[in-house]
C-alpha cells in the first residue's frame, strides 16, 4: 500500500489559511513600526511606546543600542523607521545623505549630566570630591563614541579638572559600561546620564551631584524619520504623539528636559 | 595602513599582553593538563568543564564576574587589597588575569591531549633509567609532546591576540594600559573612522590567517615525522 | 671474558632475591587475578619466570621494578631492602634494568642518545671498555647514528637491552623482550641475549611464555599460574615435573645437562653423556668435553616393554617409570621416567598405558625420536 501525502497536506494548507486568516483584521487595523533608539533613553521610550500602542493601537518594535551602530546599520539598509540618536550629529549626517525625510528632525530629548557614585555620602551637591581627587578612578563615557563622554570632558574642562584628573579615567564604551564600572564599586564616581539613575530606581542610590547645564553644552538628542517611515502612518503618529503634552510629561519625568521652542 | 600613534600604541599593547599571558598560561596550564591527563578522580570531569568554559561563555559574562570579583567588593578585590594591590579592573594586570582565564582552554587541551597521547610507557621506560619526576619531564615529556606545546603557545597567543568582550568589560580603554588592537578597533567603527577600522582589522585578519596556516603547516610536518612512540 | 658488575659485599652464596608481594590490579577486567607471591629467587644468573597471559608474570615484574604499587610488598635483592612495610624505594631509585615488551627506545634520541640517557644517570663512571663490551656483545656500533624509526625491531631491542646495560643495574628485569619479534629476528637476537648470560654478571629475570627460549636461556624458573607461583627451582627440575596444575601442551618435554664425548665424522653425528646414559645428535658445533643443554619433548619419547633392537630409532633409554598423569587431552598420559639421575617424560595414549598396563616401577625402554641442542 502506498502512502498518500495528498490528505495531510490539504488539512495543513487549511490550517494555515485559517491563521492567516486570523490574523489579517489586526493588520489592517493597525500597523507595526520598527524603530532605534539609543540606549539611555530606554526607559523613557519604553514608557512612551506602552502609552502610545493603548492609544493607537499600533505595535512598536524598539532596538535599543549605540547611536553609533544603528548610524552604520541604517546606511547599510536597516529596516528602521524612526532613529532616536543621543546626539545630533548623526541624524545630520542620515539627513544629508539623504536616507532621511527632510524637516523631520527634531530634537525629543535634553539629556541631563551626573556625577554619580554608589556609595552614600560620598558626593555632595556641589562636587568637592571631584576638586580634592580624594577618589580611585573617574568613570565617563568614551568623548569619542558617547555624547554625555563629550559632556562629561566640558564639565571637566569648565571646572579646570581635565589635566588633574586625566590619569584616574576610565572610559566605558557608553554611558550603560560606565554605569557598571560605578555601580560595581570598580570606580569610585563617575558621569552619566542622570535618566540611568533615574530609570532603575525612585529614590536614587548612593549619592550624586546633578550637573549645572551651565557647565557644559546641552546634550541635545534628536529623533529623524527614515526613508523607509515616510508612508508609513504610525510612525507618523508616533513622532506626534512625541511631541504631545502627555509625552514629554513622562520624557521630563526620567531625568531629561525638553527643548523651550516648540517645532 | 596608516597606523596612528594611537594604533601602533595598542598594537604593542596587545603584544606584550598575548605574550605575557602565553607565558602565564603555559607555566599553570602545564601543571593543569597534567593532572587532567593522568588522574583518575571523579574531580576531573567537573576540572575540565571549568577550564574548557571560556569556550562557550559569551565573554562578557566572563567579564561581568570578574568586573565583580575583582572589585573592591568582590571576593579577589578584597584580597588583592589585603595584600596592598589595590583592585585590578582598569589594570594592565588585571588583563593578564582575564585573559589567562580566557584563553586557558586553548592551552590546556592541546598539552593534555599529547600528554594523553604520550601515554605512560616512556615515563616507565625513564623511571627505569633512574630518571625521577623532574628529570622526566624535561627530557621526555617535553621533548615528546613539544608539537602540543607549541600548538598550544601559539593558540593561547593568538587567541588573546583576539580578545575582545572581556577586555571590554574590565578595561576601561586606557592608552598604554588598557586599550588593545580590539578595543582600538571598535572604537574606530564606533566614532566612523572606518579607515582606520580598516587599517587595524585587516592587519588582525592577516594576522590570523599566517598564524593559523603557520599553525596548520607546523602540525602537517609533525604528522608525517614520527610522533607515536617507538612507532 | 667475564666482567663482573660491582655488586656488595655479601658472600656468593647467600645472594638470593626475596619478593613477597600481595596486588591487585587496579582493571576490572574479566580475567582479574591477583598476584599473591612469597619467592625467593636465586641472584645469580637467568631466572625466567614462565606462564601463560594473564598468569601475572608481568606484574610481578613490575612490581618488582616498582612500576606498581603493590598492596603489601617485600623485596630484597642481594641483601639490599628495595621494598618493606616501611620504605619503598621509587623505580628511578632502585639499582636496576629494564627491558620492556616493545620497543621502547626515546623516538627523540638517536640510538646513541638512548644510550648516553643511561649513562648520564648510571650514577657511576661508565669506562670505556666496559662502553666498547656492551656494544660489542649487543652488536650495536654501525646502527649507533640512526633514529629509532629507521632500525629493525631486532635492531631496537638490541639498543634497548645494551641501554639497560649501560645504567649498570645490579638486577635485570625482561619483559618479553622476545614477543614483539618475529620468528627470524627472535633467531636473529637469542644469541646477544645467550651471550649477555655468558658475559655479565648480572641477576636476569625473564619473563616469558615461549618455552623454547626459556630451554635456551634460563637457568632457573618460576612457573607461574593465575597470580601464583606454582613451582620453582631447575629447569631440569621444573619441567621434569608432570604433577603441576598447569600442562605445557605440545611443549611438555625436559631439559638435560650432558656432555659431548665424541664426534662421529662418518655419520655426522655427536655422542652426548649424562648420568642416564648417551644420546647421539646431528653433529654441530660443539667441541669435545663441551657441556651442553639438550632438550627432549615428551611427544617424541615412546616406550616398549623390550628393547627394540629393530627400530630406527637411534636413542634408546633404560627407564623406570616413576609417576603417571593425565595430560590436558583425555586421550594422553603423561609418564614421568627416571634414566639415571635425570628424568624424562614420554606422553603416550592412555590406551597404550592401558595395552602395556604401565605401573609405577616399571621398568621399561624409551626410545628418543628427537633430540635437540638448545645450548
Amino acid at each position: 500500500m502506498r502512502y498518500n501525502p495528498a490528505p495531510a497536506l490539504t488539512s495543513i494548507i487549511r490550517l494555515s489559511c485559517l491563521l492567516v486568516l486570523s490574523i489579517l483584521p489586526h493588520v489592517s487595523r493597525a500597523e507595526s513600526i520598527h524603530i532605534a533608539a539609543a540606549s539611555n533613553f530606554t526607559g523613557a521610550m519604553k514608557a512612551l511606546v506602552a502609552e502610545f500602542e493603548q492609544a493607537s493601537g499600533h505595535k512598536v518594535h524598539v532596538s535599543f543600542g549605540s547611536s553609533g551602530k544603528f548610524y552604520a546599520q541604517i546606511m547599510h539598509g536597516a529596516p528602521f523607521q524612526i532613529f532616536f540618536s543621543a546626539d545630533q550629529a548623526k541624524p545630520k549626517a542620515l539627513e544629508k545623505s539623504g536616507l532621511s525625510v527632510s524637516g523631520t528632525r527634531f530634537t525629543y530629548a535634553i539629556g541631563a549630566l551626573a556625577l554619580w557614585s554608589s556609595k552614600p555620602g560620598f558626593i555632595d551637591s556641589e562636587g568637592r570630591r571631584l576638586r580634592n581627587g580624594n577618589f580611585n578612578k573617574l568613570a565617563l563615557a568614551n568623548p569619542k563614541l558617547a555624547p554625555y563622554g563629550i559632556a562629561a570632558i566640558e564639565v571637566l574642562e569648565s571646572l579646570k579638572l581635565k589635566q588633574n584628573t586625566r590619569s584616574k579615567w576610565v572610559q566605558g564604551e557608553n554611558i550603560a559600561q560606565t554605569y557598571q564600572f560605578i555601580s560595581t564599586g570598580n570606580a569610585d564616581l563617575g558621569f552619566i546620564s542622570l535618566a540611568q539613575i533615574r530609570q532603575k530606581n525612585q529614590s536614587t542610590p548612593g549619592s550624586v551631584w546633578i550637573i549645572p547645564t551651565t557647565l557644559h553644552e546641552p546634550i541635545r538628542q534628536d529623533a529623524v524619520l527614515l526613508k523607509r517611515g515616510e508612508k508609513n502612518r504610525a510612525a507618523q503618529e508616533l513622532l506626534k504623539f512625541i511631541r504631545s503634552e502627555q509625552a514629554q510629561t513622562i520624557i521630563k519625568s526620567h531625568g531629561y528636559q525638553i527643548p523651550s521652542a516648540k517645532i | 595602513m596608516n597606523f596612528s600613534n594611537a594604533d601602533i600604541a595598542a598594537i604593542w599593547l596587545t603584544l606584550q599582553l598575548a605574550t605575557t599571558v602565553t607565558v602565564v598560561l603555559l607555566i599553570i596550564g602545564t601543571p593543569i593538563a597534567w593532572w587532567l591527563a593522568r588522574t583518575q578522580s571523579w574531580l576531573k570531569g567537573p576540572v575540565s568543564a571549568l577550564v574548557a568554559m571560556p569556550l562557550v561563555l559569551p565573554p562578557t559574562v566572563l567579564g561581568f564576574y570578574l568586573l565583580l570579583a575583582m572589585g573592591p567588593n568582590g571576593a579577589v578585590g578584597q584580597l588583592t587589597q589585603s595584600l596592598g594591590l589595590g583592585t585590578l579592573p582598569f589594570t594592565f594586570s588585571g588583563l593578564v588575569i582575564a585573559s589567562v582565564f580566557y584563553s586557558m582552554p586553548f592551552v590546556v587541551q592541546p598539552i593534555q591531549n599529547a600528554i594523553e597521547a604520550l601515554g605512560n610507557r616512556p615515563l616507565e621506560v625513564a623511571a627505569t633509567l633512574r630518571a625521577g619526576p623532574w628529570d622526566r619531564f624535561f627530557t621526555v615529556v617535553l621533548p615528546m609532546a613539544k608539537p602540543g606545546f607549541i600548538t598550544a603557545a601559539i593558540l593561547g597567543f593568538a587567541h588573546t591576540v583576539g580578545e575582545f568582550g572581556v577586555v571590554l568589560m574590565i578595561g576601561g580603554n586606557i592608552p598604554g594600559e588598557t586599550r588593545v588592537v580590539s578595543v582600538q578597533i571598535y572604537d574606530h567603527v564606533e566614532a566612523l573612522e572606518y579607515g582606520q577600522a580598516h587599517s587595524l582589522a585587516l592587519s588582525m585578519m592577516a594576522f590570523s590567517f599566517f598564524v593559523l596556516l603557520a599553525l596548520y603547516g607546523f602540525r602537517r610536518t609533525q604528522g608525517t615525522s614520527h610522533m607515536k612512540y617507538g612507532a | 671474558m667475564n666482567r663482573s658488575m660491582p655488586t656488595n659485599n655479601t658472600n656468593h652464596n647467600d645472594k638470593l632475591i626475596h619478593a613477597r608481594f600481595l596486588f591487585t590490579p587496579p582493571s576490572a577486567s574479566p580475567q582479574a587475578f591477583t598476584l599473591d607471591v612469597d619467592i625467593k629467587i636465586p641472584g645469580t644468573g637467568i631466572t625466567a619466570i614462565f606462564g601463560d597471559s594473564g598468569s601475572g608474570k608481568t606484574s610481578l615484574l613490575r612490581c618488582i621494578a616498582g612500576l606498581e604499587s603493590a598492596d603489601k610488598g617485600e623485596l630484597c635483592v642481594n641483601g639490599d631492602i628495595w621494598q618493606d612495610a616501611q620504605t619503598c624505594l621509587p623505580t628511578h631509585k632502585r639499582p636496576l634494568g629494564y627491558v620492556f615488551q616493545e620497543s621502547s627506545l626515546f623516538p627523540h634520541l638517536t640510538a646513541l642518545g638512548n644510550l648516553k640517557y643511561a649513562m648520564k644517570r648510571s650514577g657511576k663512571v661508565t669506562s670505556p671498555d666496559f662502553y666498547e663490551h656492551v656494544i660489542d656483545i649487543m652488536g650495536i656500533a654501525p646502527i649507533l647514528s640512526r633514529n629509532p624509526h629507521q632500525l629493525s625491531g631486532g635492531e631496537r631491542q638490541r639498543i634497548a637491552i645494551a641501554r639497560a646495560l649501560l645504567i649498570q643495574p645490579q638486577l635485570l628485569l625482561m619483559d618479553e623482550p622476545l614477543a614483539s619479534l618475529d620468528f627470524a629476528r627472535k633467531l636473529e637476537i637469542l644469541p646477544y641475549l645467550e651471550r649477555l648470560h655468558a658475559s655479565f654478571n648480572i641477576p636476569i629475570l625473564y619473563v616469558s611464555h615461549a618455552m623454547d627460549e626459556v630451554a635456551r636461556l634460563a637457568d632457573h624458573t618460576v612457573v607461574m599460574a593465575q597470580g601464583k607461583v606454582v613451582a620453582q627451582g631447575s629447569l631440569a627440575d621444573v619441567f621434569s615435573r608432570i604433577d603441576l596444575p598447569i600442562r605445557f601442551h605440545e611443549e611438555t618435554g625436559v631439559i638435560l645437562q650432558g656432555k659431548v664425548v665424541e664426534r662421529d665424522k662418518q655419520w655426522h653425528l655427536t655422542r652426548i653423556a649424562f648420568s642416564g646414559g648417551e644420546l647421539w645428535v646431528a653433529d654441530g658445533d660443539d667441541e669435545l668435553d663441551q657441556s651442553v643443554r639438550v632438550r627432549i619433548l615428551a611427544r617424541d619419547v615412546s616406550l616398549a616393554l623390550s628393547c627394540p633392537d629393530n627400530s630406527s630409532v637411534l636413542n634408546r633409554l633404560r627407564v623406570e617409570v616413576t609417576e603417571l598423569n593425565d595430560d590436558d587431552t583425555a586421550a594422553m598420559s603423561l609418564i614421568r621416567l627416571k634414566a639415571g639421575d635425570e628424568y624424562i617424560i614420554a606422553r603416550v595414549t592412555r590406551k597404550s598405558v592401558a595395552r602395556l598396563a604401565i605401573k609405577t616401577g616399571d621398568l621399561l625402554w624409551a626410545q628418543i625420536k628427537s633430540v635437540a641442542v638448545v645450548r
